[in-house]
């Protein structure tokens, strides 16, 4: 078969021709994120559910049993379980702490292909969402099961929601992983930090204890003598300012509460992503050109 | 010629050198201010255009900044100054391979690293059994590839990349992959290339693999683009000035370090005679006259002939005859070679010969072009080309009369 120049001219990738091949250049990628990340291991995928039930287990005999902590009942569904509490608590937060963490590290572990081959760079960071998104699926579905056993069919009717709140939170993390993802090729010692600040970042967010107790803390503090211009210090305040929190709150309002997440936190979590997402873009395309030659 | 299939217009490329680079955030804190940086050219105003349909090579000794170019032309690396257009799909070879991981089989690779270097899935079906037959993996592809040889894994790599069958192909150092069977039919796919009109971009710096493989080649050096034009050219200039070629008296250019030397080449006829003018068919012994200063360990004598516009046609050292002395003495001398019936068709040719020893570790002398010899016509001869097979014409079926030979159909009859 020979082509003369012309019609390979015409074969020259087109705009929509070109979006199609990166989808499946994404689609490929975390397919094989996904394909590769348990192989050889005797229990396979089962890991990705046994792994976030054994953090629910420690998490709710720490904070349920030891500490007592308890919540007030879901909103329509009347469920007082802590540990299904905690356990929404976690699978969210281990969506949206995993998923930034594989972002931060998309482009420094994928140097081999980065030096050798040319594709939009951000490719590598959206194919490690997508796998992490399918990979929490599973997890969603089981919540689901599990919070109709303990409070009914009352959740079905705002299942449908949870996809706009997964997808907010996917957009987040996006946008935080593009700007760390871009850190981590110029500073390795950002993973570290970042471990460090992300299990802060775990316990201002009411993962596994509610914020409501921040109150309390801080009353006592203020009995203590700390105060800022003679109030207490507003540490419930500020971990609500947290988007975490925010995300966090909104699975729970569906999945515990049986509810619609407030006005208020969807316009926290739309803002959020969107703020996130922006600055993401704006700082990967200053830098992306740069970083093969930094890595 | 038309358009270019890839222009470079002034490209620079910098990079920083850090005399001690922040590679922490700590450091970065601890001494208030970035760590210093220098700037290293590795391409400075760079102006090239590449022709489509042709295979072009780039040359330059280790750091000349080739294969920066190339990555600035396969978009991996971003010039600080000047832009890269290129027309056409384009797929780079840089490293054979490196996106497959090594946990998946060879099918869920190919699918990968197919799609990494551009294709669809569609694409790849199609392409899927040509790719696993070219590579000769056969049922190792549902294996993972951690358990193939390095071989088998550079193979694969080299079969998808290659299936991509792109506009045009960027290729690094690409010829030292597989065995001799394998480096064959990699050629053959690259003459496929040429022939279907697509345009090759060939890095390396085996010079003689690049004669043979490119049309045209450009030259770089520190940086900076030396020249470019044919490919047979752009070399005897990149080793005229890389090896300090001197244009010798008389004709021809010489290169080596010069301890000994290939004083004269002689072309002559069986008898002794000087066959400056030669027919097709004529034994021929080529007189090499050397002079050495020094001992020489096991030398290796070599002839080669080109044509005029330096293709080569043949070349024969004295290892591969299995001629080899245990050494030479300093002093005078000279070698024959025999070539008993001159398979050349009508043309004028040169004449290079070059001495290396031990074995062929050490280059001393390469006198190149320092004869010519002319083959003139002689009768019935074949018909084109510069080969002679000996070949003639049979058994046409169904069988018909012939007409008388040496009738009126040929130049060549006649003379």
């Amino acid at each position: 078969m020979v082509l003369s120049g012309i019609d390979r001219r015409d074969e020259t990738p087109t705009g929509s021709e070109e979006l199609r091949q990166t989808l499946g250049l994404i689609g490929n990628l975390a397919r094989r994120q996904l394909s590769s990340q348990y192989k050889r291991t005797v229990l396979g995928r089962l890991w990705s559910l046994i792994n976030p039930v054994a953090q629910i287990a420690v998490y709710s005999l720490v904070f349920g049993l030891v500490l007592r902590g308890g919540v007030e009942p879901g909103r329509n569904s009347g469920i007082t379980s802590f540990a299904l509490w905690i356990a929404i608590g976690v699978i969210a937060w281990g969506y949206l702490s995993g998923s930034i963490m594989s972002g931060m590290n998309s482009l420094t572990s994928n140097t081999a292909l980065l030096t050798k081959v040319y594709f939009p760079r951000w490719v590598l960071l959206v194919s490690e969402m997508v796998a992490n998104t399918v990979n929490h699926l599973p997890e969603i579905g089981i919540l689901v099961v599990v919070s109709m056993m303990v409070g009914g069919p009352g959740v079905l009717p705002y299942v449908p929601l949870l996809i706009g709140v997964v997808l907010l939170t996917g957009v987040f993390a996006t946008g935080v992983g593009l700007v760390l993802s871009v850190g981590m090729v110029y500073f390795r010692d950002l993973s570290h930090l970042w471990g460090i600040f992300n299990q802060v970042w775990l316990y201002i967010s009411g993962i596994v204890f509610p914020l409501t107790l921040l109150v309390t803390v801080q009353n006592d503090l203020f009995d203590k003598g700390w105060a800022v211009q003679g109030e207490p210090i507003p540490l419930a305040q500020i971990a609500r300012l947290n988007p975490a929190q925010l995300y966090v709150e909104a699975y729970r309002s569906i999945l515990f509460g049986f509810d619609s997440p407030s006005i208020g936190v969807w316009i926290g979590c739309l803002a959020w992503a969107v703020i996130a997402l922006t600055i993401g873009i704006l700082v990967f395309r200053k830098h992306s050109s740069r970083i093969v030659e930094a890595l | 010629m038309s358009t270019p299939a890839i222009s470079v217009e002034n490209v620079s490329k910098t990079f920083r050198m850090y005399t001690d680079r922040t590679q922490s955030l700590k450091s970065l804190f601890v001494e208030r201010r970035r760590t210093k940086h220098e700037d290293f050219w590795a391409l400075r105003d760079v102006v090239l255009d590449i022709p489509e349909g042709k295979t072009f090579g780039l040359l330059g000794n280790n750091g000349s900044g080739k294969s920066t170019l190339l990555k600035c032309i396969a978009r991996i690396l971003t010039p600080n100054e000047g832009r890269v257009v290129s027309r056409g799909r384009m797929a780079a070879m840089l490293e054979v391979g490196s996106g497959f991981h090594p946990e998946l089989t060879g099918r869920e690779n190919v699918y990968l690293n197919g799609s990494i270097l551009g294709m669809n899935r569609q694409e790849v079906d199609r392409k899927f059994a040509d790719i696993v037959d070219f590579a000769g993996i056969g049922e190792f592809i549902d294996q993972p590839v951690k358990n193939y040889s390095s071989g088998m894994y550079v193979r694969l790599g080299f079969a998808v990349a290659i299936h991509v069958e792109p506009d045009i192909m960027l290729v690094d150092e690409i010829l030292a992959v597989g065995d001799a069977e394998f480096q064959e039919r990699c050629m053959s796919k690259f003459a496929d290339f040429r022939r279907e009109g697509r345009t090759v971009v060939v890095v390396s710096h085996g010079l003689e693999q690049m004669r043979s493989f490119c049309d045209e080649a450009a030259w770089l050096s520190h940086g900076r683009l030396m020249g470019t034009g044919p490919v047979a050219r752009v070399i005897e200039d990149y080793s005229d000035v890389a090896h300090l070629a001197k244009p010798v008296e008389g004709g021809g250019t010489r290169v080596g370090s010069g301890e000994a030397q290939i004083n004269r080449i002689e072309w002559l006829h069986a008898d002794g005679r000087d066959a400056h003018t030669c027919r097709t068919g004529d034994a021929v012994r080529v007189r090499l006259h050397y002079t050495s200063s020094v001992r020489i360990e096991r030398p290796v004598f070599g002839v080669s002939v080109q044509t005029l516009d330096d293709r080569l046609i043949w070349g024969h050292h004295s290892k591969d005859s299995g001629y080899v002395p245990e050494s030479i003495e300093p002093g005078e001398g000279s070698i024959d070679v025999v070539i008993p019936s001159l398979p050349l068709r009508p043309d004028t040719y040169s004449v290079s010969a070059s001495l290396q020893g031990p074995g062929t570790s050490h280059l001393f002398d390469a006198y190149r072009r320092g004869i010519t010899f002319a083959v003139v016509p002689t009768g019935r001869t074949e018909s084109g080309g510069h080969v002679v097979f000996g070949s003639h014409f049979e058994r046409l079926l169904p069988a018909r009369p012939l007409l008388p030979a040496a009738s009126d159909d040929g130049v060549d009859a006649r003379a």
